[in-house]
């Protein structure tokens, strides 16, 4: 089948069409060789092949239709912006590009050359102008989760207008009723950037939907913990990852075939891996798409990734928000309550996410965990001492690994990773 | 039966065959711009049954040959626990890494590190610093042996440690004074890998690096004990893989595909 010409939506969009050709060519050869090569993948995982393979096509075209219908598109780069309110107000809300090594000449012109590689692509992405998502955004929203990116959203918004919310950084009352006025806050200016206004009715709605695909995504991580996995974590992250771009009440019923057919293979003894491949539990810094660096170094050195204790993960879809809110005001609070439940390591102190890491390991029935952080990323880098004692007490094998988006090390990494994996096995 | 075991360094590859625990030969070539070759030339010098490959380049002679890998963590745990029983700690540096590993009694290993992207302080590091300095690798301990003081080395990057060591010698630095200065940054930089790995004795030095007086002279100061080192340190991942490939029954015979 010819695929449709996008080049004129790109021009439109202020794409740099070379640069982008560019980009597309390489992805798809990254993700031929990483995904299509894999043995025995659900068929259910041809509905993702497809939103990949559309995501700056197809995806963009329909970004395009909603806002000529009037509605506004929203660009996101953390978990903290509740999408509730933006679907409240006939919006959509995308995860922007961030996770490949990509405009690094151009990010370095503003940026420090030793800033964390999710900051320096989304701005590398940004100035290079190869990410249709934040060409076609109403709003970007940015989050004061890290030093790194609050300062690098300042620079941001010389070439993009980006809207901050402040994170808080401790959990106690005080730091709910901030949490809070920012919530208040950003609705009001979703209201003034939509010039629509958040009801009751809208609102629950809204949670109803970003519930129900926390529910899809919560199926798929329980039914990954079988043993054997009916589905390899390179797929599972994918789909976590697509989480962030897709429309979410069409992606939620596809997961929710993808599960059925999981469930299928459970029930028949069926895996992706032979029984006793060792089971890994991958937890840290986010994994944005195209991230596939550490999933893939694990899974083609004989184990399988099992969870992701991640923002592109089990962070995002853990908790739900409460449905029994009749007033506005009452599930307002709800969200706020929802979202001060994420346990980023920009919190402190943070032992939640020791306990949810230790509850993972133990659900995901885990041989050992692999810490993961980006180079450069502060809060994860420091908190993994007490992820690596935590693990320890309880006499988990751990691989503390930091890294970035660049592939010059990923020999190094095997190696790593493969000593880790004889050691796990004994 | 004889069995091999083949390991394949940035800068060697040595071949060891081994026949009821006992040494038949040990061989050594340099990895060259064609690893494939050397490791053909080492393996028609002797005869074995079956082959395991490890090292940075075990993953291409896998494909090649089709036969089983281990990582340098365990043929160096592996070969250092049969020379040195009583072994619980070791320490490699070989020509672009450094790896300390941790084993328990029976030992298996529990814990290890190995260094990040970069080559400092490794057998390559020394090689850049020796020439520098107007000395031949081999002879490059025994005369910073000789030298003294506390000339410091801040820099153990490859490129900014030489350029310091130019500078060091502009300043008319004895040169032995300077190679003294930089095993002792080498030694603190290993000290703190080992510190965070274990320091538990018997503590192993192996690979190319261990040949070196100077250094295994500053590691027994240190912490004061002897280090061991084996007399051929560089075979000692080699010879692990070739004990590993004699315990597994699963490894089959090697077929040669090429």
């Amino acid at each position: 089948m010819e695929k449709k010409d996008y080049r004129p939506m790109w021009k439109d969009l202020g794409l740099n069409l070379e640069g982008h050709d560019q980009l597309l060519a390489v992805l798809g050869n990254a993700y031929k060789d990483i995904y299509m090569l894999q043995e025995n993948r659900p068929k259910a995982m041809q509905y993702l092949d497809f939103v990949i393979s559309e995501a700056h096509g197809l995806r963009i075209e329909e970004l395009m239709e909603e806002k000529r219908k009037g509605n506004k598109v929203i660009g996101t780069f953390c978990v903290y912006v509740p999408e509730e309110l933006i679907l409240a107000v006939g919006g959509t809300c995308v995860g922007l590009c961030a996770g490949a090594e990509i405009g690094i000449d151009e990010a370095e012109k503003v940026l420090p050359r030793n800033t964390c590689a999710l900051i320096k692509s989304f701005m590398g992405f940004k100035l290079a102008g190869l990410c249709p998502y934040i060409q076609a955004s109403d709003l970007v929203v940015g989050e004061t989760t890290c030093d790194g990116k609050k300062k690098a959203y300042e620079i941001l918004n010389d070439y993009k207008e980006t809207y901050v919310m402040e994170i808080p950084q401790m959990k106690t009352e005080r730091d709910r009723a901030l949490w809070k006025g920012e919530i208040l806050q950003f609705k009001d200016r979703l209201q003034e950037v939509t010039g629509r206004k958040v009801t009751p009715e809208n609102l629950r709605q809204g949670i109803k939907i970003v519930n129900e695909k926390r529910r899809a995504l919560q199926r798929l991580s329980q039914i990954r913990r079988a043993v054997p996995p009916p589905i390899s974590g390179l797929d599972a992250l994918l789909v976590n990852q697509i989480a962030f771009y897709d429309d979410p009440i069409r992606f939620t019923r596809n997961i929710h075939t993808l599960c059925d057919e999981l469930e299928e293979r459970v029930r028949n003894g069926m895996g992706v891996t032979k029984n006793g491949t060792p089971r890994i539990l991958v937890s840290g810094s986010p994994m944005a798409l195209p991230n596939w660096k550490i999933p893939y170094v694990v899974e083609t050195s004989g184990a399988i990734v099992v969870a992701e204790e991640s923002c592109v993960g089990e962070r995002s879809t853990r908790d739900l928000v409460r449905e029994d809110g009749k007033t506005l005001g009452e599930m307002i609070d709800a969200i706020v309550d929802r979202y001060m439940k994420i346990d980023c390591a920009c919190f402190t102190p943070n032992e939640e996410r020791i306990e949810h890491i230790l509850d993972l390991a133990r659900d995901s029935k885990a041989n050992g965990v692999i810490h993961y952080s980006i180079q450069f990323c502060t809060p994860y880098s420091v908190e993994s001492y007490k992820v690596e004692k935590a693990l320890q007490q309880k006499s988990i094998p751990v691989l503390k690994i930091e890294s970035d988006y660049g592939m010059e090390d990923v020999g190094q990494l095997k190696t790593r990773v493969e000593a880790f994996l004889e050691m796990v096995k004994g | 039966m004889r069995t091999a075991g083949i390991d394949i360094g940035s800068r060697t590859i040595k071949l060891v065959v081994v026949e009821d625990g006992e040494i038949i030969t040990s061989s050594i070539a340099d990895t060259t711009h064609d690893p494939l070759e050397q490791c053909e030339r080492l393996m028609a010098q002797t005869s074995f049954g079956r082959i395991l490959a490890t090292g940075y380049g075990r993953h291409f002679f896998e494909a090649h040959f089709d036969v089983p890998t281990v990582t340098e963590i365990k043929a160096f745990a592996r070969g250092a626990k049969e020379i040195f029983p009583g072994c619980r700690t070791i320490l490699d540096i070989g020509g672009q890494d450094t790896k300390a590993i941790a084993l328990d009694e029976k030992g298996r290993v529990f814990k290890f590190e190995m260094n990040d992207r970069c080559a400092a302080g490794t057998g390559m590091f020394l090689e850049v610093i020796a020439k520098t300095l107007g000395y031949e690798l081999d002879e490059f301990g025994t005369e910073a042996l000789k030298g003294e003081g506390n000339l410091q080395i801040n820099s153990m990057c490859t490129v900014f440690a030489q350029s310091e060591v130019t500078s060091l010698l502009a300043k008319r630095q004895k040169r032995e004074d300077i190679a003294y200065g930089i095993h002792v940054a080498i030694l603190n930089r290993t000290l703190s890998l080992l510190k965070r790995v274990s320091t538990t004795p018997d503590i192993v030095f192996a690979g190319g690096v261990a040949r070196n007086p100077c250094l295994k002279y500053l590691l027994d100061e240190a912490l004061v004990r002897e280090i061991k080192v084996p007399k051929d340190p560089q075979m000692v991942g080699a010879y692990g893989a070739a004990v590993i490939a004699g315990e597994s029954a699963e490894i089959g015979e090697m077929t040669d595909s090429s």
